[in-house]
Formats: C-alpha cells, sequence, structure tokens
C-alpha cells in the first residue's frame, strides 16, 4: 500500500513538473492562456510523431511553442497560426485532419463501411425470413396440421 | 453456384487483408515520410550571415540563378556525419551547388567539422536560431531540398543523402531542371 502512495505521488509530481515547462508562457488574458494551449495540443510534434506539441520536449518543440507564442503576442489569430503551421509542415501537424479528397477515405470511410455492412445484414436476415417462409409446400402444410390434430385428439382422448 | 460463394467468402477477406497489408509492406514505403507542403514554393525569404564569414550576409535573392541542393546540417546530428562522404562525393563531381544551412550549431564546432571531413559546401548559411529552418518545415537534420535556378523548391529529401538517391533522384531532376534553363 506504501509503495502504491509512493509510485501514485510520483506520477502526480511528474504531472506537476511537465506543467511547469509550460509555465514560462504568460498571457495578459485567461482567454489567451486557454487558446494558446489549445493550439499547442492539437499541434503534432514532428520529431517525436506520437507527441502533440504541448507535450514534446523536443527542441524543435519548444521553438516552435514559442514561435507560436510570439504570433500570438503579436496578435495573431488561432486561424492564421494554424496557416503558418501548415504551410511549413503539411498537414500532417494537425491531429485532426482537415476534409478534402485525399482524406475523404479517412473521414467517410467508416459510415462508407457501416453502410455495406447494414445493407450485408439486412439482406441475410431478409433472405432467411423468406426462406423460413417458403420452407413448407402446402401439401406439408397440410400433413403437419394432420400430425399436429392427430396428436391434440390423442391427447383429448387420453383425458 | 450459391454454395462456392458462401465457401469463398473467407478467401475473398484474406486476399483483401492480404493487399492491404502488402501494400503497407512495400520497399518504397516510410510510414515516417512527411510530404513537404513546400515543393513548387519559393524557399522562404531570409537573411543570415555566412558561416564561414559573420559579417557576410547571405538572402534568399543570392543564390537565384542556380540550381543548387540546400542541404540542412548539424555538427549534433549524427546522419549528418553518415551522409557527409556523400555529399563531399558529390560536390567533386561539379554536377550541382551544395549549399549548406548550419542549422542551430556553434560556429566553431561547425568549422571544425568541415575542416577534418571536408567542405563539400560553396557556401554555409548560419542559422543559429533555427528560424529559417521552420520557415523551410525543418523536422529534423539531414534534410536537403533542390532548389532550381529561379528558388523554386522541386524536390525534398529528409533523411541522409545516399550515392543511389543522388543517382537515381537527384541528379535527373538537376539534369531536367539545368536544361530547361
Amino acid at each position: 500500500m506504501r509503495r502504491l502512495f509512493f509510485v501514485l505521488s510520483l506520477l502526480f509530481l511528474s504531472h506537476t513538473a511537465f506543467s511547469a515547462t509550460l509555465a514560462e508562457y504568460s498571457f495578459e488574458t485567461p482567454q489567451q492562456d486557454d487558446d494558446f494551449r489549445a493550439i499547442i495540443e492539437e499541434m503534432r510534434c514532428l520529431v517525436c510523431q506520437n507527441e502533440s506539441l504541448a507535450g514534446s520536449n523536443a527542441e524543435l518543440a519548444v521553438d516552435l511553442r514559442n514561435e507560436i507564442y510570439d504570433m500570438m503576442q503579436a496578435g495573431q489569430g488561432k486561424d492564421e497560426i494554424i496557416d503558418f503551421m501548415v504551410a511549413r509542415y503539411g498537414d500532417f501537424v494537425l491531429y485532426s485532419p482537415p476534409v478534402k479528397p485525399s482524406t475523404y477515405p479517412l473521414w467517410f470511410g467508416p459510415i462508407l463501411l457501416f453502410i455495406i455492412g447494414a445493407v450485408v445484414l439486412l439482406t441475410i436476415l431478409r433472405k432467411k425470413n423468406r426462406s423460413r417462409e417458403a420452407e413448407l409446400s402446402t401439401e406439408e402444410q397440410q400433413r403437419l396440421d394432420n400430425l399436429l390434430k392427430q396428436s391434440t385428439d390423442s391427447r383429448n382422448a387420453d383425458q | 453456384m450459391n454454395r462456392y460463394l458462401r465457401y469463398s467468402i473467407p478467401l475473398i477477406i484474406f486476399v483483401v487483408i492480404a493487399l492491404f497489408l502488402g501494400w503497407g509492406l512495400r520497399q518504397d514505403y516510410d510510414p515516417k515520410h512527411i510530404p513537404s507542403p513546400l515543393i513548387g514554393k519559393s524557399i522562404p525569404t531570409f537573411s543570415l550571415p555566412s558561416l564561414e564569414q559573420a559579417e557576410t550576409v547571405i538572402s534568399d535573392k543570392d543564390l537565384l540563378g542556380n540550381v543548387y541542393l540546400l542541404n540542412v546540417w548539424a555538427t549534433w546530428c549524427v546522419s549528418c556525419r553518415a551522409e557527409h562522404e556523400t555529399l563531399v562525393q558529390l560536390a567533386r563531381t561539379g554536377k550541382v551547388d551544395i549549399i549548406g544551412l548550419n542549422w542551430k550549431d556553434e560556429r566553431d564546432k561547425a568549422e571544425v567539422w568541415l575542416r577534418q571531413l571536408g567542405n563539400p559546401y560553396s557556401v554555409n548559411i548560419f542559422d543559429k536560431k533555427g528560424r529559417t529552418a521552420i520557415d523551410l518545415g525543418v523536422y529534423g537534420a539531414p534534410e536537403t531540398f533542390l532548389v532550381d535556378s529561379q528558388g523554386i523548391i522541386r524536390y525534398k529529401h529528409a533523411g541522409p543523402v545516399t550515392m543511389q538517391l543522388v543517382n537515381d533522384t537527384i541528379l535527373p531532376i538537376v539534369e531536367q531542371l539545368k536544361s530547361k534553363g
């Protein structure tokens, strides 16, 4: 238990240590601060491709954070900053890719697969239903009715 | 007929998955490759000191009128050392100019490097802060850009340049750009 507590406290400590790296960026309004954090959370660090600019300690990530900070201090908006980054590093820098022809498979592929799956499922189910209805011909149905009638008759007779 | 179709479904699924996986394993595929949005665009404007002479300022305009390779390098970059010999050999052929962009480096270390390993660069731009490298979309050294005489970026390679890349890809584009004038 004590060990667990120790590990947990380490985790929390590391989190405060990590937050401290962003504390060097101060803004006049909390709104700007939020915007800054939102932007760097949305951007991919290009050196370690699975980290955001906010989370990475790579030197390039630090430089890019500084660049974005300077742009915000100069009064530039989120769209301008995103355009700046995309013009240099391409869409790859964005964690959420823009909707355009080359990303259509990405955005609409899942919906398409869902529709295909639904259509396949419905046709299979419908076919099953139809084949069940068509299972007995009229003579067979006749025979079944007779058999059922016989069994109820004999049961009635037993009582 | 219907029965054959039913039994062939797993086979069809297998083939489709195998095709996708095979496509992902193809030889020239690099999952870490990031396509540069700068291809077909002008190199960014800059005005930076030269590595060799701190007082000399080089700007993008000085490089116009010539097809050249712009090689981003640094002494702290291990792969740059690996590709250096290739660059030296390429420079010796005289087929294309190589301009260096010394990225976030220290002047004296870079000078020692060039003295010891040979200097393939006709000139070196000293980008201490890495601001021009950001404009070039550089995310890791070495990176090499092929720029035409109008200053338009025609090709980019991230990672060390090899002799194979030079002969198969870079030099053919250089020939093409030079013959166009």
